[in-house]
């Protein structure tokens, strides 16, 4: 298919049908409203479901009620949204539910602002909702990368019968790039349902089924939680994602970047190698499972001095990067909230600080 | 000679949770006649909500998920959207409808979503323990009001049929009792038509069922009947409150 101009925001609508997805639910909130506008008028073309819920709470459990009856679905937030709708991921998880939620994040914390910004890391990565539950994030660097996420997402969340999310900063879903839709990630659903209560005589079945996270009994539930920890423990082992950037040769300083921020730190990257000055990077495509070894590996290659978290928000990742380093190497951080944006050479000269 | 009574098919043969003298049992059996009557248990999905009735499940035979507190009807909402040829049900207390999850619900029904509610209005929180309710009488004791509700302070009780019927959007709207049989059979008539109009594709529908509480009133179950005829009934009238065809049908109204 030929490469068309879009945004963020519409490509991420039409990733979902391309890839099979006709079931959407949602509530305006900038700056993703442009998904549940493209989709308004997109959804009744394919035969779709296309509904505007009266709350971020309400259309979550739209999306589990949905899920539980075994429909592809799923539905797009930004950040104060996705709080409302983290206590349904949390039963979604619980309940073995797929659902695919997309947040194209912005600054924060409480009404925060409209603009770009990642600072919704920790509550994607490590929670958001209550109890023993993770999701497999996936943070697009460009509008292709988020076709390409929103599209494996559905057959992950599948895989899984968890919840995934794309984690995307609000430049991913304003900006206009060029797409195309690749027709190799077309999917159908991948299981076959018999868990869903989608009703006994379309399972042809007379055993009914529950979707349900209660577990009165602790044994039960203790038995519950291994159960989910095993998923999440197998999404570690076969899940992980990450792009390694200028690695090969020797370098003296090692960025780990994702999303929109790390297509400014590869500007930095170039602007270092002409002053002479090699730094590699890693950037996490999935942010659960984290890439803990490529980070390992990267920041112990002798020539390098320093790792450099650098994020749009106050150093979320910094925790994950120091995880994985060991204290083998010095971790800093820098980044801006809000909206503000790194440059290039706010980059180089913070990095050029850390190598001396 | 045949069987004149049994146990309805979409009933599981178990024993239930409920106090003695509650009026879950007789709603639960009254929902599972219904839908063998209809023929409709093998595309059913219920939704059981947080409350007493979370367990609810347990006691019927065919689909059922598991709500958060107030969230039954948004999840209905879903199933129903993307699956219209189930027929779908909220069953639903005072705590869950009336208080937490009166966003969804008014919504759902305004948008005239194609599934059926049962609301039971026992006028306490049962499972936390007795807690004051949105449908506490004036002047009622419970764990949080234990000088009785003030209406000075907390209001008066919402009466959520009337809050339903009040919404321009067609829908049935009824309430009735089960407190004596008599009740019983037009409780059972009530919720009959109403899931009706959910397999005709029709109309919203919302059955308002007052009920007791024995535990939680502090009455043995006889004493807990006379209190809802004496103190429920006068501000809670039985009847049909809306028809899709835009009024009650003749005789129903209250």
């Amino acid at each position: 298919m030929a490469k068309v101009l879009m945004k963020g925001n519409e490509a991420i609508g039409e990733a979902a049908i391309r890839a099979g997805c006709l079931n959407y639910f949602a509530y305006p909130i900038t700056p993703q409203s442009e998904v549940a506008e493209y989709l308004s008028k997109r959804m009744p073309e394919v035969g779709g479901v296309f509904l505007q819920g009266e709350s971020e709470v309400a259309v979550s459990y739209m999306i589990f009620g949905a899920a539980a009856a075994g429909a592809r679905v799923f539905t797009t937030s930004s950040s104060p949204g996705i709080s409302l709708m983290s206590e349904a991921i949390s039963y979604i998880a619980g309940a073995q539910c797929p659902a695919v939620f997309v947040n194209i994040m912005r600054g924060g914390p409480g009404l925060g602002g409209i603009l770009p910004s990642q600072a919704d890391y920790l509550q994607a990565t490590k929670g958001g909702g209550h109890g023993d539950y993770r999701m497999l994030v996936m943070a697009p660097a460009s509008v292709q990368e988020a076709v390409e996420m929103v599209m494996q997402a559905f057959p992950l969340a599948e895989k899984y019968r968890n919840p995934v999310m794309i984690l995307g900063d609000g430049l991913i879903g304003q900006m206009m790039e060029p797409v195309e839709f690749p027709d190799n990630l077309k999917t159908e659903p991948s299981n076959k349902n018999d868990w869903a209560t989608n009703g006994m005589d379309t399972r042809g079945s007379q055993t009914r089924n529950l979707v349900k996270s209660l577990y009165l009994d602790p044994e039960v539930l203790n038995k519950h939680n291994l159960t989910l920890k095993a998923k999440y423990d197998r999404m570690k082992r076969e899940e992980i994602r990450f792009e390694a950037h200028n690695t090969d040769g020797d370098y003296q300083a090692l960025i780990v970047s994702y999303g929109t921020m790390s297509r400014v730190c590869r500007t930095a990257i170039d602007l270092l190698k002409d002053q002479g000055i090699e730094v590699g990077m890693i950037r996490p495509q999935t942010l659960f499972p984290y890439p803990e070894q490529a980070v390992l590996e990267a920041a112990s290659k002798a020539s390098c001095k320093a790792v450099a978290s650098i994020e749009m928000n106050m150093g979320q990742m910094v925790e994950d990067i120091e995880r994985s380093v060991r204290g083998r190497r010095p971790v800093s951080w820098f980044g801006k909230c809000g909206g503000e944006v790194p440059t290039p050479e706010e980059v180089l000269e913070v990095v050029k600080g850390l190598i001396g | 000679m045949g069987k004149t009574f049994q146990k309805p098919l979409a009933l599981a043969d178990t024993i239930t949770h409920y106090c003695p003298g509650c009026t879950h049992g007789v709603i639960h059996r009254l929902v599972a006649e219904v839908i063998d009557e209809l023929g409709v248990r093998g595309r059913t999905v219920g939704i059981a909500p947080v409350g007493c009735a979370v367990l609810a499940y347990n006691y019927f035979t065919f689909d059922f998920q598991e709500a958060a507190h107030g969230r039954a009807p948004a999840m209905a909402t879903g199933i129903k959207r993307v699956r219209p040829d189930l027929i779908v049900f909220t069953y639903q207390g005072d705590g869950d409808l009336a208080s937490i999850g009166m966003g969804e619900i008014i919504h759902a029904a305004n948008r005239g979503e194609k599934f059926t509610t049962i609301f039971v209005n026992n006028a306490v929180y049962g499972m936390t323990g007795g807690q004051m309710a949105p449908t506490t009488m004036p002047n009622q004791r419970t764990t949080t009001s234990p000088f009785g509700r003030n209406v000075d302070d907390v209001g008066m009780p919402i009466k959520v049929a009337e809050l339903i019927a009040a919404l321009q959007t067609p829908a049935y709207v009824v309430r009735e009792a089960v407190i004596t049989p008599k009740n019983i059979l037009k409780a059972k008539k009530a919720m009959k038509k109403a899931f009706e109009y959910q397999v005709a594709g029709r109309c919203y529908s919302f059955v308002e069922l007052v009920s007791t509480c024995p535990t939680n009133w502090g009455l043995t179950p006889v004493d807990a009947v006379k209190w809802a005829q004496n103190t429920m009934l006068p501000y809670y009238p039985l009847g049909e409150l809306k028809t899709p065809e835009g009024k009650p049908a003749p005789g129903a109204e209250h």
